[in-house]
């Protein structure tokens, strides 16, 4: 789908009233769809050919491409690449930016200069520790947390000043997004968690890979009883396990993903294991997608990009709706 | 020490009425406290308050105090110096992202914020960024400081 005032491919669509941003994530939303978001894999490369060749892999399927900050702690090419080349080509980027690599300085100048180039969302994260990446050895930065950042970017946009108040001569038009995870201890507090990111400016929220629905809902229900389900759109994250080893192996050495063992499981049951965990994924946005809030799917299919589009497809999650792809050229 | 942390946590209740109580009677002694001069008496409170929290709450000094607000669990022990919550990385068994041998100062500060009613928590207070300034210096000063302003 493409809108009535779409512009050409890489220049911004006006911000309709009661919008904030000029992208197309944020008026699928609004709209009332069901959006879809995925995570694209950054090369380790520094040719551009890499970046688009991964991203027509979800041409057509997804609203909205997230890209990776250093996920993991391992290093890629940046978010604000991937984003700077992609926008260029009319895509819906959702800027991933962490704590961890950057202070209060620089990530306020990469929200200027994000915006500048057509970034249109920017997703602000914790980070994870730099002991689970390739340079453990690194320096820690965590100057702010993902809450203090998106009181900070919510400051650039709305009060159109630096976190220091000198003025800002024209604000960043960013829809801001923040992750959750309902499935780590301590349990109980992580729907107050959202309340807090809410409070400090989230309008999007995407989770960690959901493979236990029965506590996504239980989470789900309270953040009703908060009454944030009006204030924020929820897009719960799935992704397609490989096999039984490869979820034992996430289970044990990804920090805050929690695989139940009746996933494990059924893969290890299964005669074609990574078909299976293709189901299984479809199955996860089907149940999902029944929840009350729940506003969208994130996918993060690591290794497995290629097979987005059949996901999609077989989940029937977008209905008839294809969303936009870039024009031929 | 990891101990007398936990301790801490367990008597949330009483230490924050503690330390409620501490505060309370510097903002009575404030005027006096403001003739001698906050700058005069900045080290040597800073001092005290370096030994008694990190004897209590393993504290780190940041010089912007929140044990109140977070379940009497110092949240500078954070690897990544979390001051809202916990990040997603907290294991299944409440251990650590970074140190899985600690549990995670979250669960603590959880822990400890059960034993004080609702808002009195202070788990929803937005917190700002560390003003990394501070650092070493006294956090009861700047609290009364911080007081006296808010009132205007």
């Amino acid at each position: 789908m493409s809108f009535a005032d779409e512009p050409a491919a890489g220049e911004n669509l006006p911000i309709l009233p009661g919008h904030v941003s000029p992208g197309r994530f944020e008026r699928v939303l609004r709209a009332g769809h069901f959006a879809v978001t995925a995570e694209i894999a950054p090369p380790d490369s520094a040719d551009p050919a890499d970046v688009y060749a991964r991203a027509m892999d979800f041409d057509g399927y997804v609203d909205a491409i997230n890209a990776t900050d250093g996920s993991g702690a391992n290093c890629h090419m940046s978010s604000m690449g991937i984003c700077a080349l992609l926008t260029r080509r009319g895509y819906a980027m959702i800027l991933q930016m962490s704590c961890r690599d950057r202070n209060r300085i620089a990530m306020q100048g990469d929200m200027l200069g994000a915006s500048a180039m057509g970034v249109a969302n920017v997703l602000c994260l914790t980070g994870d520790g730099v002991q689970s990446g390739d340079h453990p050895e690194a320096k820690p930065v965590f100057d702010m947390d993902s809450i203090s950042a998106l009181g900070m970017v919510r400051q650039m946009r709305d009060e159109s000043a630096f976190l220091s108040g000198r003025a800002l001569s024209t604000p960043p038009r960013l829809f801001l997004g923040a992750a959750a995870n309902p499935f780590a201890p301590p349990l109980d507090f992580r729907p107050q968690r959202l309340a807090k990111k809410v409070a400090a400016g989230a309008q999007f929220v995407q989770t960690q890979y959901c493979f236990d629905v029965v506590r996504l809902k239980t989470y789900m229900a309270r953040v009703r009883d908060l009454g944030l389900l009006e204030k924020v759109f929820i897009l719960p994250g799935v992704g397609p396990l490989a096999s039984a080893k490869s979820a034992e192996w996430i289970r044990k050495n990804v920090a805050g993903v929690h695989i139940p063992d009746a996933v494990i499981q059924r893969l290890a049951g299964a005669k074609d294991q990574k078909q299976e965990g293709v189901d299984l994924c479809v199955e996860l946005m089907q149940e999902i997608k029944e929840i009350e809030g729940v506003s969208g799917i994130h996918l993060m299919a690591y290794r497995q990009e290629h097979r987005i589009g059949e996901i999609v497809i077989k989940s029937k999650v977008l209905g008839t709706r294809v969303p936009w792809s870039p024009p031929a050229s | 020490m990891k101990a007398v942390r936990d301790w801490s946590v367990r008597h949330a209740r009483g230490l924050h009425g503690l330390y409620g109580g501490v505060e309370a009677v510097l903002s009575l002694l404030d005027p006096l406290l403001r003739r001698i001069g906050h700058e005069r008496l900045d080290k040597p409170l800073a001092k005290v308050e370096g030994v008694v929290k990190g004897f209590l709450f393993d504290s780190k000094s940041c010089g912007q105090c929140t044990l109140g607000s977070t379940g009497m669990a110092c949240p500078m022990n954070c690897p990544k110096t979390l001051r809202n919550g916990p990040c997603g990385g907290v294991r299944q068994n409440g251990g650590c992202e970074v140190k899985p041998e600690m549990t995670c100062v979250w669960v603590r500060a959880w822990e400890g914020s059960q034993q004080l009613e609702g808002p009195e928590s202070g788990l929803q207070v937005i917190q700002l960024p560390v003003d990394h300034r501070r650092q070493g210096r006294s956090s009861w000063l700047h609290a009364l400081r911080q007081k006296r302003e808010t009132r205007g």
